[in-house]
């Protein structure tokens, strides 16, 4: 079966594409991209205007919570979100109940994945047995399983040691490591960002050295061991500048943005609601100075890609004491129309640069499929409604967990449909002229 | 906010004017204006009367529920509230954490909720969480005042501060006030600072670097850590607990070195303006943070402020047991 | 707005007044007073001053703040709070002859509340009542000892004292109720 998208905006920077195009899906693979591709029997679907056709966007960092935590979410209730948000694809972090650290969780998490059969599912292993930081994990069995990369994420991998030890070894199958930067011992009991918010609302605050230190850390041995090293979630100023450094000096370091980060800033944890703790993560929401270097990271290119860190928490659970509440947020369905809003409608960026941090990038760190509509490549595929105005309503959300700081906030631009392996997993019930997709 | 009182239709001899808090709770200083801060000093010194009366209990909060619910161990602010709440004639139930259901597993959400299914009219929360009065305001009907809440503020030790300050210097602006001590964890600080730079106060904080918060400066207060500056021509002398239990965070070798460094004694007193206020919120180390020559010399007025709390706290649940929002006249 | 005493008439009232305290207590030995605030406090003072140009006796004077006795003040479920504001009796009421001063009588409810007030501060050997102005309504089983003025007065009409002190003059004026909502 062939499908046609015709007289969209086709946006693909690994082909250099950014004009009008036809696209040809063939089955479950890209056929062709071109100018007014003959239509040969396929299923023609007319694109709107103004919609932009991009390859499948990829988010890296995103916690499934099964096994273990299914109160919070699943591999199903995950993956729908993450089609509604317009992921074709996501990358499940490993601190399940129990860990990912052998081939059976990850086996079961791919059976969950091929069920629910939404977005594609790439389990990543964890570093260290049950991520204690003590032994390494099987990481030759988890990458046959199916693991994309390891990391301990929910912490820093334990010691420098461990780290190298990690890197030389994952180094060996071409998978990158993750870390979650962090010194502990300077996080200490923090739950905020130190600054000005934290001492006035009374929080224990950690610095963005207490970040940095994690990243200077993962760099130098990244540099010592020659293997691919990854920041998780970069949210400081001060770690901007080491991966800069980094990457100048021919490092192979790279890193990640998640979109509250390069949003909000800890004014939020005063208001509009105070100590909302849908604005507690980890890393913490910081100062402005902070948020503004994310914005300059994704502008110059510094930042590979944008990850959501797609957290979810029970409402009990964060209907707690500031303090007591865990750390985190959901993601997955508000990401793309911040990201357009904050960064493209902005005038930050343009959209072939949103589409590398989006789609081509996770591709490439991940060493996954997709990233690209060239033909033969997975009919992975999401398009855009540059222009659509999107209001968050947290309770509408197909997440399992509802718990954003974005509710009820207005943005500019949305995601208009979502095609994974030549299926059409979403349409966004209020664009119109897909129906027929 | 009020209508002039001729167009008001009241009984002449019966209604004086009317003012009131904006909120339903005192949750900070920070959400204060100068106006209701004054209010409240104001009536504190109507309360204070009634404490020194043969009879020191008014029919003012008859039957008004009062909840003191305590989640970390205070006798001093616990008793203060417990005497105003009598003074006041309100029926007062006390909860502390040993005897509450928390021990059980229960959520603050839900002890709230049950505490709110019996219809108290207020609730005085001391909890070791910051922010945790916040979220029981979000939850609650009920009036929520702020007994101390983790490191962020502690409203009504601030306002009996400024009491015992206005009652000994008639003012609270331009007077020069140096808060020495542990500044990082202290929630006494930071209602002191919102309600003394709110009433024009010079305020100077002073206590090793370890201990000072992160951009201290914006709270538009001037931080230093060389005690004689912050206590030169000092007007009045805040004296912070030293917590013993900081040591292990490194935050200073040892209170006899923080003693020797920081100590308040009689030698840097002198600095100090000629009729200089010592104030201790309590519970004072003696030969830590304050030599005792000091604390019981001449020019403390550590107990006035334990004796100005009482009067402070009946201000407070006075003037929040009518509500926030404003009746229609009938 | 008619004015039904103006400040002639409120002195020569107030020095009537202390005269009949006077006879009536055959002296001012063992009296005091005590003005209701706000207004009954000037009016208080007065009757000191006349007191003592008459006798040459110094009465001690006090003055009372009722608002957390009155009886409508938790009635309300929600609403701002009435100024409280300091009681000064500086003298001990035992055994005293207290002369409660207050500007208008009305439903005598402010009265109420004054005598529980006054009682928590001692045990009177008797309390006397003086009011400015009589309006009528009582909703209370009391009665003036010593009345300035009785004003016959409807439910919708307010009086409304002036005194030099708290407003710059010397009035007493019967309002008519105004048009519209209030």
């Amino acid at each position: 079966m062939k499908r046609l998208l015709k007289g969209g905006r086709v946006v693909d920077p690994s082909n250099g594409i950014d004009g009008v195009r036809d696209v040809l899906i063939d089955g479950d693979r890209i056929a062709a991209v071109g100018r007014d591709l003959p239509v040969n029997g396929a299923t023609v679907v007319e694109i709107p205007a103004g919609f932009v056709v991009c390859p499948g966007f990829i988010d890296m960092h995103v916690h499934l919570r099964e096994p273990g935590q299914e109160h919070k979410e699943t591999v199903a209730t995950g993956t729908a979100a993450a089609v509604a948000g317009g992921f074709t694809a996501v990358a499940c972090m490993p601190n399940t109940s129990p860990v990912n650290d052998n081939a059976n969780v990850t086996a079961y998490i791919l059976a969950r994945a091929a069920e629910a059969n939404l977005a594609r599912v790439y389990p990543i292993g964890a570093v260290s047995r049950g991520s204690k930081g003590e032994l390494l994990a099987d990481i030759a069995e988890l990458k046959d399983a199916g693991c994309v990369a390891i990391t301990d994420d929910g912490h820093p991998v334990a010691t420098a040691l461990l780290l190298r030890r990690a890197l030389e070894y994952a180094g060996m199958f071409g998978m990158p490591v993750i870390d979650h930067c962090e010194d502990p011992s300077l996080k200490g009991d923090a739950v905020a960002h130190e600054g000005y918010q934290a001492a006035a609302l009374g929080l224990p605050g950690m610095p963005g050295a207490c970040e940095a230190l994690g990243v200077e850390r993962g760099t130098l041995l990244a540099e010592l061991t020659g293997s691919h090293f990854h920041v998780a979630h970069m949210s400081a100023r001060a770690s901007l500048r080491t991966v800069r450094k980094g990457k100048e000096a021919g490092v192979r370091v790279t890193c990640e943005v998640a979109p509250h980060h390069f949003t909000l800033t800890d004014e939020a944890l005063a208001s509009p609601i105070p100590y909302d703790t849908n604005t507690k993560m980890n890393p913490p929401l910081r100062e402005a100075a902070d948020r503004d270097a994310m914005l300059s990271g994704i502008a110059d290119g510094s930042i590979d890609a944008i990850a959501t860190d797609h957290a979810p928490h029970h409402y009990d659970e964060k209907n707690v004491e500031f303090d007591r509440a865990p750390f985190g947020i959901v993601g997955l369905e508000t990401a793309v129309p911040l990201a357009l809003d904050r960064l493209v409608h902005a005038g930050l960026i343009r959209l072939p640069r949103l589409v590398e941090l989006l789609s081509v990038n996770p591709a490439r760190i991940l060493r996954v499929p997709g990233g690209t509509l060239v033909p033969g490549a997975p009919a992975d595929v999401t398009i855009l409604a540059p222009d659509l105005t999107v209001r968050v309503e947290a309770a509408a959300l197909r997440s399992r967990s509802k718990n954003t700081p974005f509710d009820g906030w207005e943005l500019r631009g949305g995601v208009a449909a979502t095609i994974v392996g030549g299926r059409t997993l979403f349409v966004n019930a209020v664009v119109e002229g897909l129906k027929e997709l | 906010m009020s209508a002039p009182a001729e167009t008001q239709q009241r009984r002449t001899d019966e209604t004086p004017a009317m003012t009131a808090l904006r909120s339903k709770d005192l949750l900070g200083i920070a959400e204060l204006t100068t106006g209701e801060i004054a209010l409240i000093l104001d009536t504190a010194e109507a309360m204070k009367e009634v404490g020194e009366r043969p009879i020191k209990k008014v029919p003012a909060l008859r039957g008004k529920t009062v909840v003191n619910l305590f989640f970390e161990p205070s006798t001093r602010t616990r008793t203060s509230f417990e005497i105003a709440e009598k003074r006041l004639s309100a029926d007062t139930l006390n909860i502390a954490v040993a005897t509450s259901s928390v021990v059980k597993g229960e959520t603050l959400a839900d002890t709230a909720l049950n505490l709110e299914a019996m219809r108290p009219d207020m609730i005085v929360l001391r909890h070791s969480s910051s922010g945790a009065c916040h979220l029981l305001s979000r939850i609650c009907r009920s009036a929520i005042i702020n007994a101390g809440d983790g490191m962020h503020e502690h409203p009504t030790q601030a306002l009996l501060d400024a009491f015992t300050i206005r009652e000994h210097k008639k003012r609270l602006a331009g007077l020069k006030v140096a808060i020495i001590g542990d500044l990082l964890h202290s929630r006494v600080l930071r209602s002191n600072i919102h309600l003394l730079t709110k009433m024009g106060s010079d305020v100077w904080v002073c206590g090793p670097p370890t201990l000072i918060p992160a951009d201290i400066g914006r709270f538009g207060v001037r931080a230093t850590s060389a005690v004689d500056e912050a206590v030169t021509d000092a007007d009045v002398i805040m004296l912070l607990r030293i917590q013993l239990e900081r040591m292990e965070g490194a935050y200073f070798p040892s209170l006899r070195e923080y003693f020797n460094v920081f100590g308040m004694t009689e030698a840097r007193l002198r600095r100090a303006k000629p009729d200089v206020m010592i104030m201790h919120p309590g519970p004072m180390n003696r030969g830590v943070e304050i030599a005792s020559e000091v604390a019981d010399g001449p020019y403390s007025v550590i107990l006035e402020q334990v004796a100005n709390g009482v009067a402070v706290r009946m201000a407070v649940l006075y003037l929040l047991a009518g509500g926030a929002e404003h009746e229609a006249a009938a | 707005m008619p004015v039904v005493m103006d400040a002639d008439r409120i002195g020569r009232t107030l020095t009537r007044i202390a005269h009949e305290i006077v006879e009536r207590n055959r002296g001012v030995e063992d009296l005091a007073l005590v003005g209701v605030r706000t207004r009954g406090v000037p009016l208080a003072r007065r009757i000191a001053k006349s007191l003592r140009e008459i006798t040459g006796h110094e009465v001690p004077t006090g003055a009372l703040d009722i608002t957390l006795y009155r009886d409508d003040l938790m009635r309300q479920s929600v609403g701002p709070q009435p100024l409280v504001r300091r009681t000064e009796i500086p003298f001990s009421i035992d055994d005293k002859k207290i002369l409660l001063v207050d500007d208008v009588l009305y439903t005598g409810r402010t009265t109420r509340a004054a005598l529980d007030a006054l009682i928590d501060y001692g045990r009177p050997r008797g309390i006397q009542l003086i009011v400015l102005v009589d309006r009528g309504h009582r909703e209370l089983p009391i009665k003036a000892d010593y009345v300035g003025k009785n004003l016959p007065t409807s439910l919708e009409e307010s009086v409304q004292v002036y005194l030099q002190e708290s407003d710059g003059r010397d009035e007493v004026v019967l309002q008519q109720p105004q048009g519209g909502a209030v």
